[in-house]
């Protein structure tokens, strides 16, 4: 999904990053943020709902709507479409609220 | 806390130009912007501007965004990106997260130049993986080099949605229709016109009644409609797409203006609810200022001069009249009121005599 040749834009894509998306690896490119960089990879279902246990997207992409929401690095909702993608990290769906641990 | 002449909130055309102007009168603006990079939504905007040489015509959207932030730069405005404005409280603190920590900063004037966000629709499916605002589907493919998906069904004519629909096939996405529940296109005809010629259907007098797909989006079922908004019988069209883009429209990003209490009016016209202003965007509250698609939604053409104004509004409250100040407000006072002159303008126009009227009463 992502853009080759454009008439206009040039994209100068950052170094390649690895991170882990419900323990796979994907590549993206420094700067993405996580739901972009899974877009690319082509994945759109970014959690399911708390209520109906529909599937999400991305809606807004500046971290206005909450429909991104997903657990990075154990961490629940953390706006995906807002958050840069880091070498390592781990992206997971999230279901309804999220787990969170406490210590 | 620091002491601080000018808080800017918002790195948008608004903002940018604002912390210009005032930076011309003497004072030392701090500009904030929750997003990584400068520029508010021109950095996403890839077409060329209308109007006259002044108003940059003829520039691409995000290279004025580059032009802008090259010369917050070469003048050593400071800026802060990843901060965004959390709470304005009433001894005039505004609170500002910054690298996982809070800063309460107390500037004698403030500009709210925080945008717009983007309007939703509710249909069936509405709430599909696939569904997009136009805003997200610019970022997407204009910021990042990603398609959104391979084709599209656009909702919405206006100029959001007409000028997205030509960047999508720029970037090699079909635009199955663009539909528009209105009888008449909303924007500009030669935008209209560039994307008819390349085949697309623009439907007016159209809504969507669903979106289908299980997962995401697979398709999405149109039909004509009455002057009542009632789907026509027997008009029913299932449309093939992966994307569903809404383009329907903006409404003004108005908490820290709530939250500082200043005077809020209804004006449709502007978009919802926005502060009351006078002729350089000063607020009900003295030092508070206002510029921009906060302000009532229009075009980022008209944001740079609502933001211009404001910057020598904060420096003539600051700082007092002088002759050159006065002659620099008057002729971006006429440069607005002239892209506001034309037919497009004239919903803003009306918009902002309402508003106008609001304090009197
Ligand atoms: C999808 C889309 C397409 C458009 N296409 C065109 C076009 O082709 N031509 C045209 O002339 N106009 C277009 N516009 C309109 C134009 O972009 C806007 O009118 C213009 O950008 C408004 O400028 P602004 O500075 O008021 O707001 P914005 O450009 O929205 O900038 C606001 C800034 O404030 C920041 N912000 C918001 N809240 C906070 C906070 N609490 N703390 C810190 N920062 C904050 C945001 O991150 C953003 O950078 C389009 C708008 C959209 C949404
Ligand atoms: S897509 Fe709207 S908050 Fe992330």
């Amino acid at each position: 999904m992502r853009i080759e040749t454009h008439p206009i834009l040039d994209f100068q894509r950052g170094p390649k990053v690895t991170f882990y998306f419900e323990g796979r690896p994907v590549e993206g490119f420094s700067g993405e943020t996580v739901a972009a960089a899974l877009h690319a990879a082509g994945v759109k279902i970014l959690r399911h709902s708390v209520k109906l246990n529909r599937p999400r997207g991305f809606f807004c992409a500046i971290g206005k709507c909450s429909s991104c929401l997903m657990e990075v690095d154990g961490v629940p909702n953390v706006f995906s479409c807002i958050t840069p993608i880091k070498e390592g990290m781990q992206v997971r769906r999230q279901q309804g609220r999220g787990r969170i641990t406490l210590d | 806390m620091n002491a601080l002449d000018f808080l800017i909130i918002g790195g948008g055309p608004a903002g940018l130009m604002a912390a210009l102007a005032a930076s011309d009168f003497g004072l030392k603006p701090l500009v904030i912007d929750e997003n990584q990079k400068l520029g508010g939504q021109l950095i996403k905007q890839t077409h060329m501007f209308f109007g006259s040489k002044a108003e940059r015509a003829g520039t691409r959207g995000f290279d004025i965004g580059i032009e802008l932030a090259g010369e917050m730069e070469k003048r050593g405005i400071e800026v802060w990106n990843n901060s965004p404005a959390v709470g304005y409280y009433p001894d005039g603190t505004v609170a500002v997260l910054k690298n996982d920590k809070l800063h309460g900063l107390k500037p004698k004037a403030v500009l709210a130049a925080t945008g717009a966000s983007e309007n939703f629709v509710t249909f069936p499916g509405s709430d599909l993986p696939g569904v997009y605002g136009a805003g997200a589907v610019q970022t997407l493919m204009n910021v990042y080099g990603i398609r959104p998906g391979q084709s599209v069904l656009m909702i919405g004519s206006g100029n959001i949605g007409l000028i997205v629909s030509y960047q999508l096939m720029q970037a090699g996405v079909k635009v199955q229709a663009i539909i528009e529940g209105l009888p008449n296109i909303g924007g500009y005809l030669v935008h209209a016109s560039k994307i008819a010629r390349a085949g697309v259907p623009i439907l007016t007098g159209h809504t969507i009644l669903e979106a289908t797909g299980e997962n995401q989006v697979t398709g999405a079922v149109i039909s004509k409609i009455d002057d009542q908004w009632q789907p026509v019988a027997g008009s029913q069209q299932n449309i093939e797409c992966d994307t569903i883009c809404l383009a329907v429209g903006l409404t003004p990003l108005t908490e820290m203006l709530w939250q500082a209490g200043c005077q809020m009016n209804y004006v449709p016209e502007l978009g919802g609810q926005v502060a009351w202003h006078d002729e350089l965007m000063m607020t009900s509250i003295p030092g508070i200022f206002t510029a921009g698609d906060v302000t009532g939604i229009e075009e980022a053409s008209t944001a740079m001069l609502e933001g211009e104004l404001a910057g020598l509004g904060a420096a003539k409250y600051l700082k007092g009249d002088s002759k050159e100040l006065q002659c620099r407000i008057d002729d971006t006072a006429c440069r607005l009121a002239g892209l506001r002159a034309g037919p497009f303008g004239q919903k803003a126009r009306e918009g902002k005599c309402k508003l106008a009227e609001c304090r009197r009463t």
